[in-house]
């Protein structure tokens, strides 16, 4: 997991993302650990606060919950939940950029189709 | 109420103004980072919280009680001074012997459990300890007093970069396994703006800023690209500063970004506290 200090989006934005491409890459699978806002704080050299942040923008979205004097754990249907969340932000990033680009170089959509299917 | 509450603190050596009517309010079990050019007054602030110095006016105080010759709020608070205060002849094992006896909860164990990670040797007089073996064996003193107020008053002075690492690492594991509140005063913002949460800037003696290091940075952004473009956007915004580098040039900005009205070819990245100081405390009049 990567933290860009320089860049512009917020650190604890960037160690939630960070934290469900892990969950999505296998790292952390469902119903088990994952690192305490401590180690984390410690790793990044974050304050704990931040780390903290981070860490609670997937408790709110029900994708690790807490266990009272365990730590944090990755929540059953977590992966799935991450997938569906992530689709919907796939247009909004991804494919209005793509639309966007296509029609400043004149691409028509049909070439775009046939682009996608050559790849 | 506050937990420090500093009240229109004036401090003045003859005729020079050292600290002039600061007013800050400190909470509870955060960190903040005491940013100020050499002579701002960071360490004169220090010492007045901690009863070196008398202010010439106002008080410092630890949950509504003044800190002046007070010996029970006194020892809650440890200050780490950038001078040599301890003993010349005493060994680092004496002086952890003595701050157990100064300081109740002064933890003997953590101590040379420290001085082992950072490869400090405990039987060397004090007189014998390299500039930074000397601040390395203060930041062991101020992490182990246990103190719920530590200060830190250039904590990294001659530190090497595997030192700063390791200190910047045990200070947030002591943090945040034991919550209280630190200040650290520094000129290496960059190194600290990460791990602080608030940051208070001094610059002359005065106050000319105490925000939370989120919302500071929130306020502006870094635009790079080529010299013109970035001339044309950044013309009519609020600039703090510009670098050149040949035709690419960088802006710093302190304004909202809208994403929508940014030209292709340009780089966002985010505003830089070292650069946001630098500009603040370069300028003559003090906001």
């Amino acid at each position: 997991m990567l933290i860009d200090f320089n860049s512009d989006k917020a650190i604890y934005i960037q160690l939630a993302e960070g934290l469900e491409d892990a969950i999505l890459a296998g790292a952390f699978p469902e119903e088990t650990k994952i690192p305490s806002t401590t180690e984390i704080s410690v790793s990044y050299k974050i304050n704990p606060a931040t780390a903290l942040k981070g860490v609670n923008l997937l408790v709110n979205d029900q994708i690790v919950y807490k266990k009272r004097g365990v730590g944090m754990f990755v929540s059953e249907g977590a992966v799935e939940k991450i997938m569906e969340k992530r689709k919907i932000s796939f247009v909004e990033t991804y494919i209005k950029n793509l639309l966007k680009e296509a029609a400043k170089l004149g691409i028509p959509k049909s070439e775009i189709i046939a682009m996608i299917e050559r790849s | 109420m506050a937990f420090i509450d500093i009240r229109n603190l004036t401090k003045k050596f003859g005729a020079t103004t050292a600290l002039c009517k600061i007013n800050l309010r400190l909470e509870k079990n955060k960190i903040y980072g005491l940013l100020g050019r050499n002579g701002a007054g960071k360490t004169t602030l220090l010492n007045i919280m901690t009863n070196k110095l008398i202010p010439t006016e106002g008080e410092v105080l630890i949950e509504g009680q003044c800190v002046k010759e007070n010996d029970a709020v006194l020892s809650r608070i440890y200050c780490m001074n950038e001078k040599k205060l301890y003993p010349e002849s005493l060994t680092v094992n004496e002086v952890f012997y003595w701050s157990q006896k100064f300081y109740s909860s002064f933890d003997q164990a953590y101590a040379a459990e420290l001085s082992q990670l950072f490869g400090l040797k405990t039987r060397k007089k004090i007189s014998e300890l390299s500039t930074g073996y000397s601040s390395v064996f203060k930041i062991i003193v101020a992490l182990a007093s246990n103190a719920e107020i530590i200060l830190l008053d250039e904590p990294i002075l001659g530190l090497d970069a595997n030192h700063r690492d390791l200190f910047y690492k045990e200070l947030l594991k002591n943090y945040s396994i034991n919550p209280r509140t630190i200040v650290i005063s520094t000129h290496l913002i960059e190194e600290v703006s990460d791990i602080i949460e608030e940051v208070i800037i001094i610059s002359k003696g005065k106050t000319l800023l105490f925000d939370t290091v989120e919302n500071l940075l929130s306020q502006g952004y870094t635009v790079s690209g080529s010299s013109t473009a970035v001339e044309n956007y950044i013309a009519g915004k609020n600039v703090l500063g510009v670098d050149s580098l040949g035709g690419l040039k960088s802006a710093y900005i302190l304004d909202q970004l809208n994403r929508a009205e940014l030209p292709e070819g340009l780089e966002i990245s985010k505003l830089d506290l070292q650069k946001l100081f630098v500009h603040l405390t370069n300028s003559k009049e003090v906001v």
